[in-house]
């Protein structure tokens, strides 16, 4: 992996990012410069069409900017190919989206131990007692009922699911998390300590914190608040 | 790899009424298809067994299968008559070792009336190298004797000392009883798995004491009956009868006898050679059996379509699933294995369960359809062909898959990380 010095530092690093859809007329996203810190916890604040999902998609390393330069933990995944940059997403990147993130017909402990199965190096990282190590994660964020963990997971509240969500974000300690939106279903008491919960294990585990969202009460407790619209030249005005 | 197959196997258990009703529909056609492969396997077996270590058998002129098919497995009517001369004749020549006569046209209670000799039970051999054995009693000794197969004895409830009333004609329920010469049994043969068992047998003797006050295939009038007691006193040799079984004394002549009998002056004769007029067989049903094999292909290709329909319809709800996995680290090479996996585990099931069914059922109901039909299955382990067909399917089933697959590979490339519903 092609790593420099400075670099080494920033968690992300994006350097004149353009990204066009197959047959659209414009780009969608278009940043000049945009920098995260190692351990840092950035709000990235916009609304709908202002690129979220395609920022999302190009720092996961599922969508390939057309120019520019991507920068993960030190690596160039714009340079990696398909394969290896989705080989780096299950090695370094934990995901959280809005909601629905758990595979209905797998258990809550089979839905956190998905981290691992894609990933030798999260695998690793967890030990040989798999199991062992996701109920620890688990139970860091407060689920450690026998009985709700051996519950099919559509039964579940939201709060519960998007907390075992998180709990899979950070099996096995990626560099980074990224959670879109993952707030939105949940009600204001879950909501906070959905939050409380999320700064606790990402400090506890170093992980960078990326959470995306279009409400700015939830700005509270983050290190960095940033408008994606001011970022993105592309963004469409809302 | 093996992580996907957990994942496929979950998945495709969560799904279970409509993967369920997939395999079911695909194991219905499976075994629809190892069935008629089985059915074509036994009954070749079955008739192969029936006849073995006679060289030639002789009838009135028609065609070889058509001899075979009336006198040995007692399928269809003799159109023509040997005479009993003619019978003599060859049976006396130097190069046969034994005849065994056939004469066939009576019945009872729908199972036929073979009268034959003492030779029967002396030279026919079935399953290569069987012979006759008496479950109870003994041969035919009297006129008014009967053997019975062991199907007849059994379904009829008969014992050796009964008294059995022959029916004139083949028919089931035929009305022209030769009810004033009751025959008595005097030994029921073992299970032969061959036509034998289900068939009356009787002396030749017999046959002609029945028949002895008929004119012509009319039944006699009042004034013309002969009594059972009359017909003992007068000379029963018969005049005809309907084919014979030939064994030689060396097998080198059997084509020279053959040619012979083809070329028999006196009457227009038909020899064959059970083996040559069996592939003759099998090669007039053989069209009709790949008709058949033809058609089950179609059913299991109807079943893989239906497995496709359900998994293309299970993608457009299934896209938050990739897209989990996608976000988890899975390439889209493994969004397509895991639809190929499912596909092939799909296949792979219902090959398994088609061929429990088709074996379990033809060993469940050999016997049934045995007593049934007559046509005696055996059962054929499984062999190539089997393997090749249960190898095949799977391999279709995993081809099809591929169908979904990609559908679901070029998704879960164009989704990416986005949720879509």
């Amino acid at each position: 992996m092609p790593e420099t010095g400075s670099a080494d530092t920033a968690a992300v690093t994006l350097r004149d990012v353009r990204f066009t859809w197959p047959r659209a007329s414009g780009p969608v996203l278009d940043i000049a410069s945009f920098s995260v810190p190692r351990g840092e916890r950035v709000f990235l604040c916009g609304p709908s069409g202002s690129g979220k999902s395609t920022l999302l998609g190009v720092i996961g390393g599922v969508l390939q900017p057309g120019q520019g330069e991507v920068r993960v933990l030190g690596t160039d995944i714009g340079r990696l190919s398909p394969a290896a940059r989705d080989h780096f997403r299950a090695d370094q990147v934990g995901l959280v989206f809005q909601q629905f993130n758990l595979l209905p017909y797998l258990g809550v402990v089979d839905n956190v131990l998905l981290a691992t199965r894609f990933s030798a190096r999260r695998a690793a990282a967890v030990g040989h007692d798999a199991a062992a190590a996701a109920h620890a994660c688990l139970g860091a964020l407060g689920l450690e009922d026998a009985r709700l963990l051996q519950a099919p997971v559509t039964d579940l509240s939201v709060g519960q699911q998007q907390r075992v969500a998180v709990a899979r974000a950070l099996l096995g300690a990626p560099g980074l998390v990224i959670a879109d939106e993952p707030t939105s279903a949940l009600d204001a008491d879950a909501r906070s300590a959905f939050m409380d919960l999320l700064f606790r294990e990402c400090a506890r585990t170093g992980a960078t914190l990326l959470f995306v969202s279009h409400d700015r009460a939830l700005a509270q407790g983050f290190d960095r608040v940033v408008e994606l619209p001011e970022l993105n030249r592309a963004a469409v005005p809302a | 790899m093996k992580a996907l197959l957990g994942i496929a196997l979950r998945s495709l258990l969560n799904r279970r009424l409509t993967v369920g009703l997939t395999i079911v529909g695909l194991t219905v056609s499976v075994a629809l298809l190892l069935g008629v492969e089985q059915a074509r396997k036994s009954a070749r077996e079955g008739f192969a067994q029936t006849i073995s270590g006679t060289d030639l058998i002789v009838g009135a002129r028609s065609g070889p299968v058509q001899l075979l098919l009336y006198s040995v497995f007692h399928i269809g009517n003799a159109t023509n008559q040997v005479s009993w001369e003619s019978y003599r004749e060859i049976a006396n020549s130097d190069i046969v070792a034994w005849t065994v006569p056939i004469a066939l046209g009576d019945s009872h209670r729908g199972f036929r009336v073979m009268g034959t000799s003492d030779a029967l039970f002396e030279h026919y051999r079935y399953a290569r190298t069987r012979e006759l054995a008496f479950a109870r009693g003994e041969a035919f000794e009297g006129v008014f004797d009967a053997v019975l197969g062991a199907d007849v004895a059994a379904r009829l409830g008969y014992d050796t000392g009964r008294e059995i009333v022959l029916s004139h004609g083949v028919a089931s329920t035929s009305f022209l009883d030769h009810a004033d010469k009751p025959f008595t049994v005097t030994g029921v043969l073992e299970r032969t798995g061959t036509p034998l068992d289900r068939s009356v047998l009787v002396s030749l003797e017999g046959i002609e004491a029945i028949h002895v006050d008929w004119q012509q295939g009319r039944a006699p009038a009042p004034g013309e009956r002969i009594s059972a007691d009359a017909a003992l006193a007068m000379d029963l040799q018969p005049t005809a009868i309907t084919a014979f079984l030939v064994g030689l004394k060396s097998r080198v002549a059997t084509f020279r006898l053959q040619r012979a009998i083809n070329d028999y002056p006196d009457e227009p004769l038909t020899a064959i050679l059970p083996g040559v007029a069996l592939s003759q067989l099998w090669s007039v049903i053989g069209t009709v059996e790949r008709v058949l094999l033809a058609i089950s292909a179609c059913v299991v290709l109807a079943g893989l379509i239906g497995m496709v329909t359900t998994l293309l319809t299970s993608l457009s709800e299934r896209r938050r699933e990739m897209a989990i996995l996608r976000a988890v680290g899975a390439r889209p090479w493994h969004i397509f294995m895991l639809f190929m996996l499912e596909a092939t585990a799909i296949g792979t099931a219902a090959a398994v369960l088609g061929s429990a069914l088709v074996f379990g059922g033809f060993w469940l109901g050999a016997d049934v359809i045995g007593r049934q039909t007559g046509i005696h299955l055996q059962i054929v382990p499984p062999g190539a062909t089997e393997a090749a067909i249960v190898g095949l399917v799977i391999a279709a089933s995993a081809l099809a898959g591929a169908i979904p697959a990609w559908r679901a590979y070029r998704t879960s490339l164009a989704d990416g990380l986005a949720i879509r519903l």
